[in-house]
């Protein structure tokens, strides 16, 4: 029992970190890890996972929010349309088929990692008209960006389509049972086009919101196992406090290279599901 | 230009939602860590091999006695009502600046994740 805690451990404090870094909540991690090193049961490891998406937007959102690098407002805003996408996902999940939705959003995942590789060398997004809605919700925000020595004020475009892409994120998560912090960066990077520290940020404080609704009725149906989630949460919670000490001296164009492989993996692992697994 | 106003009263939000947090992991990290250190220990769950309790209330019961795998479940149960208990200290910040269209905003938040909770249909 003692090897396969600390092995548990180990996998968790890296998912930590990652999840951490990039704003997801490391059930991408997680949930293979699990099931394919150690064998455990998949109810068993999405009980752990959903678990880890708590610990590390709990554990990273401490220093993110302390720090100012999250955008409260952008996140208070955006969670209204998560919630709400997460239960209509959960009421249609009976009516589509998983198979084309993973598919749909490999696909749409594929484009945002090509889309990225464009934006790779951008350190800040330059040029960003602010949108009239971001001036009345006062969404438009300020940080000081430890690597660049300065504070980067920085104006909020796409609200529609950030807020629309966020009501996807919540369905996805709602239908096929996955957290989607990488659809909420997406949406806030891509759409409206927030500095991709903030972005990281932000999103890393949301996904514990939605999880910890689905959280609570996991644990009533059983599926979160003590000996499995308790070693997760404790090594999430570790790495993601070693995480977020470590984003606020990276580069933002070093986190961009990070994000894009784990978005080209996660991609291809919906398009295997969609297509494959059949 | 009323704006370094503001700007101090979202500071002030801002440090008491990150010292919830915190205090929130700090106790639950804490209290996994007291049930582990008893599992491994005792070598022994508290329960039959395969069990354990779905329940709060028969969660706390058996952490009140001392079961190692009741006491992970309780530090567990903390970490999950971390962020709903952020949610809902939130409105209270945003009712106390009075901004109200915030207040709004969270609070709307608030009922959404109440009503899926109550469905118990969110994944």
């Amino acid at each position: 029992m003692g090897l396969e805690i600390s092995i548990i451990f180990g996998i968790s404090i890296l998912a930590g970190l990652l999840g951490a870094l990039l704003g997801l909540g490391g059930g991408i991690i997680v949930t293979p890890a699990l099931t394919l090193l150690l064998g455990i049961p998949i109810q068993h490891a999405i009980g752990a996972s959903i678990v880890s998406v708590i610990a590390t937007s709990s554990g990273a959102a401490i220093a993110y929010v302390r720090d100012r690098i999250t955008n409260l407002r952008v996140g208070m805003f955006l969670e209204t349309a998560t919630t709400t996408g997460a239960i209509s996902g959960a009421f249609i999940a009976g009516l589509i088929s998983p198979h084309y939705l993973y598919i749909i959003f490999g696909l749409l995942l594929l484009y945002s990692a090509i889309a990225m590789i464009g934006k790779a060398r951008q350190e800040i997004p330059a040029a960003v008209r602010a949108h009239p809605l971001a001036e009345r919700l006062r969404l438009n925000g300020e940080y000081f960006d430890m690597t660049l020595g300065r504070t980067v004020r920085y104006p909020v475009s796409g609200v529609y389509g950030g807020f629309g892409l966020m009501y996807v994120a919540g369905v996805v998560s709602g239908l096929l049972g996955i957290g989607s912090g990488i659809l909420k960066v997406m949406a806030m990077d891509m759409m409206m086009k927030l500095p991709l520290k903030v972005s990281t940020a932000t999103s890393n404080f949301m996904i514990g919101v939605t999880a910890a609704a689905s959280a609570g009725v996991y644990l009533i149906r059983g599926t979160i196992d003590p000996g499995i989630a308790g070693p997760v949460a404790l090594g999430v919670l570790a790495g993601a406090t070693c995480g977020s000490k470590l984003m606020t001296r990276m580069k933002s164009t070093t986190i961009r290279k990070l994000f894009i492989p784990v978005l080209m993996y996660v991609a291809v692992q919906m398009l295997w599901e969609g297509w494959v697994k059949r | 230009m009323n704006e370094p106003e503001t700007e101090q009263t979202v500071a002030a939000a801002e440090i008491a939602i990150s010292n919830l947090l915190r205090v929130g992991v700090l106790l639950s990290a804490a209290v996994i860590l007291a049930g582990l250190l008893l599992l491994l220990a005792t070598g022994r769950s508290g329960y039959a091999a395969g069990f354990y309790p779905t329940a709060p209330v028969a969660i706390l019961r058996g952490a009140a006695a001392g079961k190692p795998y009741a006491v992970i479940l309780s530090g567990l149960l903390l970490l999950i009502l971390t962020p709903a208990l952020r949610v809902a200290v939130s409105i209270l910040l945003f009712l106390r600046q009075k901004d109200y269209l915030y207040a709004g905003i969270t609070a709307a938040v608030l009922a959404v994740l109440a009503i899926s909770f109550a469905l118990g249909k969110i994944v």
